[in-house]
């Protein structure tokens, strides 16, 4: 029993570092119309500076500064709107397929450098020993894992209570009309360049924070993390979850990350030893599976976008 | 400083229009609001506009007519920014402005309207005129978590200005409804509250009379008054000539891309080569 609650936890504690990313891709996406096709690099950029600020010095990877916890997260955010500004500011003057490509461009090359510059990142066998929060809970498993589900649900909340209140915003507004008309909004006063660029970086900045969460939570942290199939899950969870909608996101992002977990037990039970390693694709074509169905019949996700007011507005009752 | 211009609404209450006076006149000699110098712009081979020069003063309503394809409609994008000029420049309260982009035009005292109106069609109409109010802190994405407080005061200030426009422009009704609903003539009214939330010096108003119902057209007429007493100045495309003739008090003629005729109403309608221009099919 303890065992599967501890389990549930941690499971919830995944579920719940992924819904970030996934906000943070709903502001990009959902909010602001751009189409990040690189989120796996950016979860790689904040899980590396949060392992290379939070871990023990080592011989195997540079950094190593044995700080505390939330300075590595913080650093991770910051790392990741780094690398997103300067993504943003060379592609976002430009027609909006040029972000697809640089951002999955970016992506790619980022985890082919975390592979190469093994004096940096350890190469292919990562960073390892990565200090878990609550470590001195370790044995008493069921009050570290909720101990640990707390933080994410914390963080998670303050991600979307921060969300929420940028999409109710007068900058949120002025997203908005971007998305409608960007010509009108133009003639208005509003630079698109501008607003594009802040809900890029800091979309990015919620991404790298989940790399980050997760470096943490596991432990241990590898470029194969990074692949383009990260990219994929955080997408289908906004999708399936409600793009434009930050509940959306996550519920998209616990719902797919249930169904992604549940596909690799069930695969583990039904598959014979030899073909577990090559089974392991047929999670991503359920996953795909579900995307083309959720598109089909539920084309605006779970909880689909709703019309937004500014906050204000809605309180002076208009 | 601000000048403040007081008028009634239909209703008879009293509206306030505040007109930012940056960079303001001299008072000893009339301003130069807009001054074009040899303009063009090129496409391709063709001058869509070809070495335009005009002078409008501040407190003008000027008119900007011509057959199709004179060019009026690029020679407006040019002076709003959503087109940059081949050659040419363009001077706005003494500013060049000619490479400016669009989005900073406004903010310096010039805005514009669309021939086809473009709301923002799922926002209500308060939420598109409370869009187009300059200098808003909310519009900074830190400033929502770190001072929340001053943006909520501004955004209530903006939000009694809006209204105010809102029923200035006889829209008042309609505050919440989502711009998709209204009708065309609505949406031309729409788009005047718009940038007249952003307090702007010059109004370039793209056909207003087009598509708008002779009922709703004199409120716009009265409102384009209302807007002049208070120091707004405006140019205006327009194919409507007894709008023309009714507001304004200097004419432009293009044709074939280039400045025709300049002068009064009466005075432009009779001239001989403004009819050949219409008549005779243009240059």
């Amino acid at each position: 029993m303890t065992g599967l609650l501890s389990y549930l936890c941690f499971f919830a504690t995944v579920a719940l570092s992924y819904g970030v990313a996934t906000l943070g891709l709903n502001l990009q996406w959902g909010s602001a119309g751009l189409f990040n096709v690189g989120v796996a690099g950016f979860a790689g950029v904040g899980a590396y500076a949060a392992a290379w600020i939070t871990a023990a010095p080592a011989a195997a990877h540079w950094g190593g500064f044995a700080a505390p916890i939330a300075l590595g997260w913080l650093g991770a955010m910051l790392a990741a709107a780094l690398v997103a500004a300067v993504i943003g500011a060379v592609t976002l003057r430009l027609r909006a397929d040029y972000l697809a490509i640089t951002t999955f461009g970016a992506a790619v090359t980022l985890q082919l450098l975390a592979l190469d510059l093994t004096a940096l990142t350890g190469g292919p066998f990562g960073i390892a020993f990565i200090p878990k929060p609550f470590e001195a809970l370790a044995d008493r498993p069921l009050a570290f894992g909720a101990a640990n589900l707390a933080l994410a649900a914390a963080v998670t909340a303050a991600a979307f209570l921060a969300l929420e209140r940028l999409t109710q915003s007068p900058w949120g507004r002025v997203l908005r009309a971007l998305r409608e008309d960007e010509a009108a909004a133009a003639s208005l006063g509003k630079a698109p360049a501008r607003f594009r660029l802040q809900a890029f970086v800091i979309g990015a900045a919620l991404i790298g924070l989940s790399g980050a969460m997760q470096a943490q939570f596991f432990g241990f942290i590898a470029p194969d993390n990074y692949l383009p199939v990260f990219t994929f899950q955080v997408w289908v969870m906004l999708v399936v979850g409600g793009a434009g909608n930050n509940r959306g996101a996550l519920l998209g992002a616990v719902a797919v990350w249930a169904l992604w977990t549940l596909s690799g037990t069930a695969l583990a039970l039904l598959l014979p030893g030899f073909w577990q390693a090559r089974g392991a694709a047929l999670r991503v074509v359920a996953i795909g599976v579900v995307l083309a169905a959720t598109l089909l019949a539920r084309p605006r996700g779970l909880i689909g976008e709703r019309a937004t007011v500014s906050r204000h507005v809605a309180q002076a009752g208009g | 400083m601000a000048r403040m211009g007081v008028f009634r609404d239909l209703a008879g209450n009293r509206i306030v229009h505040t007109v930012r006076a940056d960079a303001t006149a001299k008072p000893s000699r009339p301003q130069r609001m807009l001054e074009i110098s040899h303009l063009s712009r090129r496409f391709g081979a063709a001058r869509a506009v070809d070495r335009v020069s005009l002078r409008l003063p501040a407190g003008c309503i000027a008119g900007l007519i011509g057959p199709n394809g004179a060019g009026k409609t690029t020679l407006f994008n040019l002076i709003a920014g959503s087109l940059r000029p081949s050659e040419g420049r363009i001077r706005f309260l003494g500013r060049d402005i000619s490479r400016a982009p669009a989005h900073r035009r406004l903010a310096a005292g010039l805005g514009r309207t669309f021939q086809i109106p473009r709301p923002f069609a799922a926002m209500t109409v308060l939420e598109n005129v409370l869009l187009a109010a300059q200098g808003q802190p909310g519009e900074r994405p830190f400033a929502n978590w770190l001072s929340p407080a001053r943006v909520a005061a501004a955004e209530r200030r903006n939000i009694d200005r809006a209204r105010e426009i809102i029923d200035f422009l006889a829209l008042g009704r309609l505050a919440g409804a989502p711009a998709a609903t209204l009708s065309g003539g609505q949406r031309k009214l729409l788009e005047l509250a718009r940038v007249l939330m952003a307090a702007p010096r010059l109004i370039l108003l793209d056909e207003p009379a087009a598509g708008v119902n002779p009922t709703l057209l004199e409120v716009i007429i009265a409102r384009i008054r209302d807007l002049h007493a208070g120091g707004v100045s405006f140019l205006i495309v327009e194919h409507n000539l007894d709008l023309v003739g009714r507001l304004c008090s200097e004419v432009h003629v293009m044709a074939g891309g280039r400045m025709l005729v300049s002068g009064t109403p009466g005075a432009v309608t009779r001239d001989p080569r403004v009819i050949e221009a219409y008549l005779g099919g243009g240059a």
